[in-house]
């Protein structure tokens, strides 16, 4: 539920009950989500790091439901773009995807995440059997492809996403260290 | 024409219809005790300190445009002034103790008067006109602004340019211990812009002192800045501290930074895309969660007044 919050603020924002979303709604509504969305997939990909340092392993309960969280706030930041701020002209949406290349990214970024949340059930995991842990794999990619996104829209600060590829980098790069030891 | 009143002024920043004449009066009798034969019309710009203060004679301009203009707030909270911060709501958060007055303007290279001014005598010689202009930024989004300001072209005249002079460049403050943000190095500071002469001498480009008759905010560049209404925002330089004659093309700070992306014209075309984003459409600010995007202008649609400066310049090369 907590998860939900960021959320909820868009929508009560928008009615200034709780805040504001200033002078340029749309684009606030976007940036939010965005940020979420890429918060949710570094908490995500946390999970595994966090119960091997801890041995917390009531964590993992929790992976499919950040997983699918991520999802949740790539689609609202999608389905903003795509409504709010480009008014579903489909011109100009196609446009942007085929030519500007950071949407193409973020677009890239959608599919996978949308073919990772559509095999999530437990029916899906037993059908794809191995074939699931593979395609599960694509989450770190997600991960690359979000941060990149994100890096190439700014137009010259890129503070917060050097900060979001720093983070990433230690999530993934534990990743790699301990196969890198286990192999030894 | 409609003038919408800014929303945020409290009742006690408002001169009183009855100080405000009581000023003025004041003002002119100083000049008639002291021997001056001023006519009211050599009194026109008179730029008075602190936040808010209202401006008086204030002459409405024919190149004002009709469209609805934002309101204050939206102004005033939302746009780029890197010298305070790189996000959009930081120049309002972080200018609020910036103190613009006093204030001087270096003026220097190929004119015949240069010097150093005060901000006062510098901006004494011209009228204050309101000049109603359509903002665009590079990002695509857009508003409608009622600057107060003198115009540029008799600024540049005033100071006699030579023929050597094809260029006028500006250069914003650079003290960071009055603007946080040139603590990081986010540009290559101090900011920088120009314009060709031919542009500087346009009737349309202002040094803006105002906005909605009162003294401009910090964060839009106090105590003086440059409106160019058909070029991208970037080229509106806030906070100008050196005017510059030169021959040669000067530096500008976006395009240093990525020349690829921002030029020097930076005049507002449709039909030349940023590298990363489309320019075709632009977001008014002010329209509302589902308003669609407007088409953009050429020029932002003051081709008449412009399109003949780029006469046989190739706009998709020189962008």
């Amino acid at each position: 539920m907590i998860c939900l919050v960021p959320a909820l603020l868009v929508v009560t924002d928008a009615f200034e009950l709780t805040g504001r979303l200033g002078a340029n709604p749309v684009e606030e509504i976007q940036d939010r989500f965005g940020i979420w969305a890429l918060r949710f997939i570094m908490i995500t990909l946390a999970v595994t790091p966090l119960r091997r340092l801890t041995g917390w392993n009531w964590l993992a309960r929790f992976r499919r439901m950040f997983g699918l969280f991520t999802f949740f706030y790539v689609l609202m930041h999608f389905l903003t773009w795509l409504i709010l701020d480009q008014g579903i002209l489909l011109s100009a949406i196609l446009e942007d995807i085929v030519e500007r290349p950071f949407i193409t990214i973020g677009f890239a970024a959608l599919l996978l995440l949308t073919a990772l949340a559509a095999t999530s059930t437990n029916g899906m995991r037993r059908r794809l059997g191995r074939r699931w842990q593979t395609l599960h794999n694509a989450t770190y990619l997600i991960g690359l492809l979000g941060v990149w996104h994100y890096w190439w829209q700014v137009k010259k600060d890129i503070t917060e996403p050097l900060n979001y590829a720093l983070i990433l980098a230690v999530l993934l790069g534990a990743r790699i260290w301990w196969r890198w030891r286990r192999r030894k | 024409m409609l003038i919408k009143k800014p929303t945020d002024i409290r009742p006690s920043e408002i001169t009183s219809e009855q100080n405000y004449l009581n000023r003025r009066d004041f003002i002119r009798a100083g000049a008639i005790v002291g021997g001056s034969v001023l006519a009211p019309a050599a009194i026109s710009a008179v730029v008075p300190k602190g936040h808010g203060a209202r401006l008086g004679d204030i002459r409405r301009s024919k190149f004002s445009t009709d469209e609805a203009s934002n309101s204050f707030e939206d102004i005033s909270t939302y746009n780029n002034y890197y010298e305070f911060g790189t996000g959009k709501a930081d120049p309002h958060e972080n200018a609020q103790d910036f103190e613009p007055r006093p204030w001087t303007i270096s003026v220097e290279g190929h004119a015949e008067k240069t010097g150093t001014f005060d901000f006062e005598d510098f901006v004494r010689p011209f009228d204050l006109e309101e000049r109603i202009y359509r903002m665009r930024c590079v990002e695509a989004w857009s508003m409608v602004i009622p600057w107060v300001g003198i115009s540029l072209a008799e600024v540049v005249k005033h100071f006699n340019p030579t023929s050597k002079a094809k260029y006028v460049a500006f250069e914003t403050l650079n003290d960071p211990s009055r603007m946080p943000g040139l603590r990081r190095r986010s540009l290559d500071w101090p900011y920088r812009e120009g314009l060709t002469i031919a542009e500087a001498t346009n009737p349309l480009p202002i040094l803006a002192v105002g906005l909605y008759d009162q003294v401009l905010p910090n964060q839009n560049g106090a105590p003086i800045r440059l409106v160019v209404p058909w070029k991208y925002g970037f080229k509106g330089i806030k906070g100008i501290v050196r005017m510059r004659f030169t021959e040669q093309r000067p530096d500008t700070s976006w395009n240093m930074a990525q020349a690829r992306e921002y030029g020097f014209y930076a005049n507002v075309n449709p039909e030349v895309d940023h590298p990363r984003w489309s320019q075709a459409r632009e977001r008014r600010i002010g329209s509302g969660l589902f308003a669609s995007k407007q088409p953009t202008l050429m020029f932002n649609g003051y081709g008449d007044q412009v399109a003949h400066l780029y006469k046989g310049l190739d706009l998709r090369r020189n962008y």
